[in-house]
């Protein structure tokens, strides 16, 4: 869908121009562009192969083979908040992609990370078998609204593969058609924010009926088995997590070529100035469609690792509020940064388990202040008083 | 509820009447203590029967206790004399001496009895030389349709020469006249059942066109079958009016909170271009303003509770507003240029209003009253009845979109937030202080909002929650109506209320919701700025 306005036509133009740096023309370009920067410099790559080494060495070894009693054991419960964790840091990611890097402030990013929760969902109620409470070949939910037969929309969600499958296809369809309609009407800013906030709270509703067939308020849950694996043995647990940061790196590994790319650079450009890249010849349709996709689809399978590991879906995973709490991951962490949105996800989520588990009542103030200061503080989140601090070092 | 007991009580009184008058022969009895001793005993068949008897014998004595009966006059004693209270003497309902009972209990009746009870008394004063206690016992017949009440009501139709009347009394003996064995009789009866256009005529009709088990249909005579056909259709389509009228009004007024929650919105947006998500919370605070206004009322002047709305509306505005300009100037004011951080700001305040309000009030719904004169309504057919609340409100936003159309057009401060709604810079350089004027229409948008949340308490829950059912909804009557347009966002809020309450009907709720959602997604293609699009230099900024 990109090919169509290509920015091959600029950079090849760009060759007869006089030469700029070695690197920029290498890639072609000769516009006075600083250069595209690398995938990783060398530090981050010595310390994202010392990050993966360690926690494939060692989360296994401290869950599995050191001792319950032992202080470096690792329990299950913290395996599931930090892998949940994990999961929020994807959709944080998946949700830079697109503002950060695109200035789409999607308030509807929650309802793809439910709809492939709600993918996989459909797999692990079909695993269950004949182990329900109604011990019947349908799921409980429709033995108890006393339906037949399954709908035709689970067809074929007894395998894992198709699942996954529809983990990919549904948030991408759906995205696509509703980023078709609204990229193309140029709705932008507030308006599109506004608009993707109503998107997830129509599904949010629909989700709550019964004759949507999805469980209604209750979704799903009670979850037996995965792949053939019983979902919490430790083993299976342990399996979930690694694959969940596998998932992580590669999708961190991947928007980072995206925006290093020269896709990434028109897109970065549709953000800064949409009016003056249409001036340029480009149209910025295809690009915002691309991102777009591309997030929803990496939230999807944040939604998808999420819900094996935590044990529930319900229509409570889409309102309208945990999709503008994804933004303030982003944005506590730093838009636009990629790594910002992690550490976001990880210190937001991090002060909710704190506060929910000692001081309730204050939780909603203390998200409340974040979403007022960090505007007003941080502009640039976590990664930008980072930036700040080192700046000052190298100046001293 | 209540409605439908009435009908059903109404439906058994006429199948027991009809029933009474196969069976038993209208003759007149001596009224003798064993006729009403019943009436002292606790089984209701029974009683139904005694009053039965009280209603064929037409004697004074019956007379007076069924009066007495239907103003809980009638009293018992445990040896089972029925008695009647006069003032402060007890009477035998049968000799009409005064006799004392001390241990007197009233009689009890349910609703089916009390109304048959009341049907007769009206039957016996039919014939009374007062016109207008004539009038109310044919309106209380007309009501309740007793056929027994038969022989009183051809004699008085016979004889009745005030042409109104007359023609009641005639629907009257219509109704009770569908069975009589004569065709022609029925085939008027059935056209004069017919006229009335009334709604509760359909179950008299529907009888006469069903068919018996063996195929054959009820009613022997083609005309007469004929003609209650179409008196049903012509009920349906009355029944099928009245329907798309009360779509109509309940749209209108889904649409009148829509407005009262978006115009603020709408104001601010076109100014500053900011989403505010705390609007809903503005809604909310003018709803507890509503409140504690209220319960000050209730301690302080219980007398003059009915007027206190003239002093919530006030508080309401001012509470939304002040804390609306402290919004503006502690935080929004450093936002500007930053759409969407302030979206994620103003969503934090949200959440801050909201759970401090859930501290202070607690979680749960708070209780508002309607003033007397706003409760009831008015009955503009007979299924059909508009709450006086909701034309209230709807009255009630349309003069706040006057007032708002009038400060926008008519006041200076109206001319600078125009002015500054085109062309901020150009507004500086010709003096006009935006940052205050910002301060001054942001605060002025928030205190709309919550006109808004005093009008919603008047209908609906009031609780930390009750922005947030809102909000969304006026944010699509925004998108809809167009950015920063009064006209757009008065069409806006009806045009999405309207539509909702004509899709509901068919879907659902939710079905409804996404289909308007899908609708905006579409319409937005055809017209991206709304139906009321800016035009010229301010369009694209």
């Amino acid at each position: 869908m990109t090919s169509a306005t290509s920015p091959a036509s600029v950079t090849s133009s760009g060759s007869g121009a006089p030469p700029g740096t070695e690197r920029a023309a290498q890639s072609g370009f000769a516009l006075g562009l600083p250069p595209r920067p690398a995938l990783l410099s060398r530090p981050a790559w010595i310390a994202l192969i010392a990050l993966i080494i360690a926690v494939g060495l060692g989360v296994p070894f401290s869950a599995l083979v050191l001792p319950e009693t032992s202080a470096f054991h690792l329990s299950a419960y913290m395996m599931t908040l930090t892998g949940k964790f994990m999961c929020y840091a994807i959709g944080a990611l998946a949700l830079d992609l697109v503002w950060g890097y695109c200035g789409i402030l999607s308030l509807g990013h929650a309802l793809f990370f439910a709809l492939g929760g709600y993918a996989i969902g459909m797999y692990l109620m079909r695993a269950i078998g004949h182990n329900g409470v109604y011990q019947s070949d349908l799921p409980d939910f429709m033995v108890f609204l006393n339906w037949h037969a399954l709908p035709w929309y689970w067809e074929g969600t007894q395998h894992l593969w198709y699942a996954l499958l529809l983990v990919i296809l549904v948030p991408a369809v759906i995205a696509w058609v509703f980023g078709f309609f609204t990229f193309r009407s140029r709705v932008k800013g507030v308006y599109l924010s506004i608009i993707t906030q109503a998107m997830t709270f129509a599904a949010m509703l629909l989700f709550y009926r019964n004759e949507t067939g999805f469980g209604g308020n209750n979704g799903f849950t009670d979850f037996k088995r995965i792949g053939g694996f019983p979902i919490t043995h430790p083993g299976t647990r342990t399996a979930l997590f690694l694959i969940t940061f596998a998932v992580l790196v590669l999708a961190f590994l991947g928007a980072r070529a995206i925006v290093t790319s020269k896709l990434g650079r028109v897109v970065t450009a549709v953000r800064d100035g949409e009016t003056r890249l249409m001036f340029l010849g480009y149209s910025p349709l295809g690009y915002k469609l691309f991102i777009w996709t591309v997030s929803a689809i990496l939230c999807g399978i944040a939604g998808a690792l999420y819900v094996p590991q935590v044990g529930i879906i319900n229509p409570g995973e889409m309102s309208p509020g945990n999709s503008i709490e994804m933004a303030i991951w982003v944005a506590v962490g730093g838009r636009g940064t990629l790594i910002g949105p992690i550490i976001g996800a990880f210190a937001v989520n991090g002060a909710k388990s704190f506060f929910t588990a000692n001081f309730p009542e204050y939780w909603l103030f203390f998200l409340g202040l974040i979403f007022v200061l960090v505007p007003l503080l941080l502009p640039r989140g976590i990664m930008g008083l980072i930036e700040l601090v080192l700046h000052k070092r190298d100046r001293s | 509820m209540a409605f439908s007991i009435l009908r059903l009580a109404r439906r058994s009184i006429g199948t027991l009447g009809i029933a009474l008058i196969t069976i038993a022969p209208l003759v007149a009895f001596a009224l003798t203590p064993a006729d009403i001793a019943p009436l002292a005993a606790d089984d209701f068949d029974a009683k139904s029967a005694a009053i039965d008897k009280l209603i064929a014998n037409h004697d004074a004595p019956s007379h007076a206790l069924l009066k007495a009966l239907s103003e809980d006059n009638a009293l018992t004693t445990d040896s089972g004399e029925v008695l009647i209270q006069d003032g402060d003497t007890t009477k035998d309902a049968i000799t009409g001496k005064a006799v004392s009972a001390p241990g007197a209990q009233p009689v009890t009746l349910n609703n089916l009895l009390r109304s048959k009870v009341s049907g007769a008394l009206s039957g016996s004063q039919l014939d009374s030389p007062d016109l207008e206690t004539r009038r109310a016992a044919i309106n209380a017949l007309l009501q309740n349709p007793d056929p027994s009440m038969k022989p009183l009501i051809d004699a008085q139709r016979a004889k009745e020469t005030d042409p109104g009347l007359k023609k009641k009394l005639d629907t009257l003996w219509a109704m009770t006249a569908l069975h009589n064995s004569d065709p022609a009789t029925r085939l008027e009866a059935v056209q004069l059942v017919a006229a009335r256009h009334d709604l509760d005529m359909n179950e008299l009709l529907r009888p006469l066109v069903a068919k018996k088990p063996d195929g054959t249909f009820v009613e022997s005579d083609d005309r007469v079958r004929a003609a209650a056909q179409a008196g049903i259709d012509e009920l349906d389509a009355i029944q099928r009016r009245s329907e798309i009228a009360g779509t109509l009004f309940a749209g209108l007024s889904l649409g009148s909170v829509l407005l009262l929650a978006a115009l603020g919105l709408a104001i601010t947006y076109g100014l500053i271009g900011v989403i505010n998500m705390a609007h809903g919370e503005f809604l909310m605070i003018g709803a507890y303003a509503t409140y504690v206004v209220q319960n000050l009322f209730k301690r302080f002047a219980p007398g003059a509770f009915d007027w206190y709305p003239l002093l919530a509306v006030p508080a309401s505005f001012v509470a939304a507003a002040l804390v609306g300009m402290v919004l503006e100037r502690l935080v929004l004011k450093h936002l500007y240029g930053r759409p969407l951080e302030t979206l994620l700001t103003t969503f934090g305040v949200s959440l801050i209003l909201i759970q401090a309000t859930r501290m202070i009030f607690g979680a749960q719904n708070v209780q508002v009253s309607n003033p007397a004169w706003m409760s009831g309504g008015v009955t503009v057919m007979p299924s059909l009845i508009l709450p006086y609340n909701r034309l209230a409100i709807l009255a009630f936003s349309l003069i706040v979109v006057g007032i708002a159309w009038a400060v926008l057009t008519k006041t200076r401060l109206g001319l600078f937030v125009r002015a500054v709604t085109q062309n901020r810079r150009m507004a500086a350089c010709v003096g006009v202080r935006t940052s205050r004027v910002d301060s001054y229409a942001f605060a002025f948008g928030a205190g709309i909002a919550g006109l808004g949340g005093c009008a919603l308490s008047q209908i609906g829950n009031v609780g930390p929650d009750l922005g947030q059912s809102y909000i969304i909804d006026s944010f699509m009557a925004v998108v809809l109506g167009g950015v920063g347009q009064l006209a757009g966002t008065v069409i806006g809020g009806f045009g999405l209320g309207l539509i909702s309450k004509a899709i509901e009907p068919f879907w659902g709720a939710v079905l409804a919701k996404i289909a308007v959602l899908v609708l905006i997604v579409l319409f937005i293609q055809k017209r991206p700025q709304g139906m009321f699009a800016l035009k010229g230099r301010s369009a694209e900024v």
